[in-house]
């Protein structure tokens, strides 16, 4: 007989046993599937899992993905502990591209070292205020923050392609819908020789290590997590949901913002209708393979980086579809979620005594 | 309680056996619930199953019922093989249960209710008429055409009650029945089982009232950890007896010792409030709270659940505010606008009627629970916005070792803790904050005899203190045993406060039912 019992006590190795579990299922699963495709499996996931990171170019390609995924999925982790569901953190990521980017084109052109800063301010406060109607709403009148989000994560992506079609248009730019290329110095500096990795993932992994602070000694973070896992003894404790709701929301928003002008001046250079590949929505994935867990965020955020230029190699140089991506990330989250029972439950082999 | 159910004759010993359990054992993974039990009840017995939460009582009426299947061991019913797979089995044979918590559907008739409950009726005037007859048969009244949520506990058991017999039983069970009764509804409860009884029905009556038992029951088998421990005569016994082999260690007596009086002997608190508005039309409206509560001592508030108790906790917690500061006061300074931490602050602590959700987090460890309401004591919060984890850790290891707390550890999580265990965690966290003020609600709810003991021993403990201790409860025993003082709570409205030495059952009763009595 097998039992599933529940612990009484998880420790913290518990969690890492759950994710080396899942991920040695999916390599395991994954070979069955190119076997079944007449591909000999270790070459094969060598050629697409290993080879994309065996060049200085690949690591920093990588990185480039990786970024938004961490910076947005921290604080996202933050904010699905609190019990408060932002799911429009891709409209959050655009407003603060839009912002941000709007700072750089009005200071087009002039040098000095507080044009960053300023720029990285104007992309975060973008992303705060965007992050503050859903926090309002919800406050005010218990609007429902999934779908006000969510919603107006168009409203954004509509805003920046009415921007770019429009008043941010690149006056020498053939009448397509772009800006100017950034200057200099609203530009951020690339960390490697090749590839597009830069500066960003300094910041990334600093908000990581500044969430695991956070939950660990701030107590409004505990004041959040109370409030997430019990409204009613939240409100014995004589905390607020109310702040709450603001603290998730306006994190949520400020810190997708920031991540919104860092893919800007970083990455991409200019504003385009497209700035983001639903980096906001993937992130969400990212915050949940971290079990929410700040720190796990990175490794997390450079998995679901790597599924990307899995795909991409294996379209490549397997030639198998694109879609095999899919197949490889659905594989992983399925793993994924199902050990995850392991962490609350053991198993247990025996009788009856 | 009554006298004449009480020493009314019951058949002969030479009556026959109604139904008979042999061996009987259940595991729940490694944990024996029922190891080995024997048990017989004989045709127009009311026997008693005696014995703590987790003595196994409830395992073993499960296994009767079919509800859970045993592990080994046999059952007769009637001098035949039973062993039913399924209540519907076990109703076909002639069982019915009554269980704790009501299975009945609030927005449905009493009719329906009842026409629910048996296969192939349809509460049609036929089946009307029939339960119409049976009511009149057992002097059971209750309106057919009202709907459940309208009732009231006593009037909703009645319909379990009803159902069960429509299905014409040799062997009703009952799980603690009375736990949410007035003594006047018990009364009628019990004039019912006796009428039961002297039909020929045998009846299996858990509890862990010690006086019901002795009153009502012709034998009572008492169980500890999974096993039988005696049968006896509860006449014979004294509740005192009855409480010790139930226990299993000698019962301390935990009557209030004399009531300090403070030096001016003026009230700590005073509440005055004429009328708080319900928040949604389903809550209830407070009324007429005037109460105050002096240094050291202990004032009752009792009720059958559901008349606003909820509500009076978070009113004096601070978790509902009032408008008007004067409305309460701790000693001379108006309170009534202030919030669950200002007044924590001001040392008025609490511990809610629900523990697990309310007082504590399920999901959290204890020493993170410690967090919720002692943050801003021996350190755990460094400088406002920091917390100390080691600080948090300290003071739950000194809760533990102080109260006698049973877990693995700190770090053991809300959830994993038996009620007892967990109560005397959360009141001793309280506790050690040395309070003002105390305001707690139902604290031995669900908690076995010896936890339930301790935890008086606590609240005794800090009146004599110096604490101005408020208690809610529905435990009439503990109201009379541990308070000083003693109201009412009924519809929202709270009645006159009377000195406990002066104070009955009966009295009580006519409090919790809404009856001012001139003293």
């Amino acid at each position: 007989m097998i039992f599933v019992e529940a612990r009484s006590e998880t420790h913290w190795y518990h969690e890492w046993v759950a994710v080396f579990v899942a991920l040695s299922l999916t390599v395991v699963t994954a070979s069955i599937l190119l076997a079944a495709m007449g591909l000999e499996p270790v070459s094969s996931l060598q050629r697409i899992l290993i080879r994309p990171l065996n060049s200085v170019y690949g690591v920093s390609e990588l990185i480039a993905k990786a970024t938004p995924l961490i910076t947005i999925g921290v604080a996202l982790a933050l904010g699905f502990r609190a019990g408060v569901w932002n799911i429009g953190a891709e409209g959050q990521l655009v407003m603060g591209g839009l912002c941000g980017g709007a700072v750089a084109l009005a200071f087009w052109g002039v040098d000095g070292f507080w044009v960053m800063p300023l720029v990285l301010l104007g992309g975060s406060l973008g992303g705060l205020l965007w992050g503050a109607i859903p926090a309002f709403l919800k406050v005010r009148f218990n609007a429902n923050e999934i779908l006000v989000s969510l919603m107006l994560t168009y409203v954004a992506i509509l805003l920046l392609s009415v921007m770019v079609h429009g008043p941010l248009r690149d006056p020498d730019g053939f009448n397509f819908p772009e800006s100017r290329l950034l200057h200099e110095a609203a530009t951020l500096p690339k960390l490697f020789s090749a590839g597009r990795g830069h500066l960003g993932f300094i910041f990334a992994i600093f908000f990581a290590l500044l969430g695991t602070w956070m939950v660990k000694r701030w107590h409004l973070g505990f004041e959040m997590r109370v409030t997430g896992l019990s409204l009613s003894a939240a409100k014995f404790a004589g905390y607020s949901r109310d702040r709450t709701v603001w603290t998730a929301l306006l994190i949520g928003g400020g810190v997708s913002g920031f991540a919104g002008v860092v893919e800007v001046t970083g990455n991409i250079g200019q504003l385009v209708p497209n700035i983001s590949p639903s980096y906001g929505f993937t992130a969400i994935i990212v915050a949940f393979l971290a079990r929410l867990h700040p720190m796990a965020v990175i490794p997390a955020g450079l998995l679901v980086a790597l599924s990307y230029l899995a795909g991409e190699a294996a379209q490549l140089s397997l030639g198998i579809p694109a879609a095999s991506t899919q197949v490889f990330q659905g594989l992983l989250l399925f793993f994924l979620l199902g050990t995850s029972l392991l962490v609350n439950y053991r198993v247990r082999f025996g009788r009856v005594t | 309680m009554t006298d004449s159910v009480a020493n009314k004759k019951r058949l002969s010993a030479s009556s026959k056996r109604c139904i008979g359990v042999r061996g009987l054992t259940k595991y729940f993974g490694d944990f024996a619930a029922n190891s080995a039990v024997d048990l017989s009840v004989d045709e127009g017995e009311i026997h008693a199953l005696l014995g703590e939460n987790g003595a196994g009582k409830s395992t073993l009426v499960k296994m009767m019922y079919g509800i859970l299947k045993p592990d080994s061991g046999d059952m007769d019913l009637s001098s035949e093989p039973y062993s039913p797979d399924s209540p519907s089995h076990a109703k076909r044979a002639g069982v019915g249960m009554v269980f704790q918590h009501f299975a009945v559907f609030d927005a449905l008739t009493v009719l329906e209710n009842i026409a629910l409950g048996l296969e192939g009726k349809f509460p049609g005037a036929e089946l009307a008429a029939e339960i119409s007859e049976l009511c009149e048969r057992y002097r059971l009244h209750v309106e057919l055409d009202r709907r459940v949520h309208d009732l009231g506990a006593g009037e909703r058991q009645r319909v379990e009650i009803i159902r069960a017999l429509m299905q014409d039983p040799r062997l009703l069970i009952l799980d603690e029945p009375t736990s949410v009764l007035t003594p006047q509804e018990t009364e009628q409860l019990f004039a019912t089982l006796g009428r039961l009884s002297d039909e020929g029905r045998s009846i299996i009556y858990i509890s862990h009232k010690l006086d019901e038992v002795r009153a009502l029951c012709d034998r009572a088998t008492l169980m500890r950890a999974g096993r039988i421990i005696d049968v006896v005569d509860p006449r014979q016994e004294s509740t005192r007896s009855l409480g010790e082999k139930m226990i299993g260690e000698r019962l301390k007596e935990t009557k209030r010792g004399k009531i300090k009086k403070s030096s001016n002997g003026k009230a700590r608190l005073t509440v005055r409030v004429g009328e708080v508005y319900p928040e949604s039309s389903r809550s209830v409206a407070l009324r007429d709270l005037y109460l105050s509560v002096a240094p050291g001592s202990i004032l009752g508030i009792s009720g059958v659940s559901g008349n606003g108790q909820d509500r009076l906790f978070d009113v004096l917690s601070g978790e509902i505010t009032l408008p008007n500061p004067d409305s309460i006061m701790l000693d001379d300074l108006p309170i009534g606008h202030m919030g669950v931490e200002q007044r924590r602050a001001l040392g008025m602590l609490g511990a809610p009627e629900n523990r697990l959700g309310h007082a504590a987090v399920p999901d959290l460890t204890l020493w993170e629970n410690i967090i919720l309401t002692a943050r801003h004591t021996r350190g755990i919060l460094t400088n406002k916005h920091l917390i100390s984890g080691p600080a948090a850790r300290r003071f739950a290891d000194e809760v533990i070792q102080t109260f006698d707390v049973r877990t693995s550890s700190v770090n053991a999580k809300a959830s994993s803790l038996s009620g007892g265990n967990l109560q005397k965690f959360l009141i001793g966290r309280e506790l050690l904050g040395r309070p003002k003020v105390f305001i707690v609600s139902n604290p031995t709810w669900g908690v076995d005899a010896k936890a339930q003991l301790f935890i008086h021993k606590m609240l005794i403990q800090m009146a004599d203190a110096g604490a101005s201790i408020v208690l809610i409860s529905q435990d009439i025993d503990e109201l009379l045993s541990i308070s000083d003082r003693i109201c009412a709570v009924c519809h929202g409205r709270l009645s006159r406060t009377y000195p406990t030495v002066e104070t009955t059952p009966d009295y009580l009763g006519a409090l919790m039912l809404g009856q001012e009595v001139d003293s």
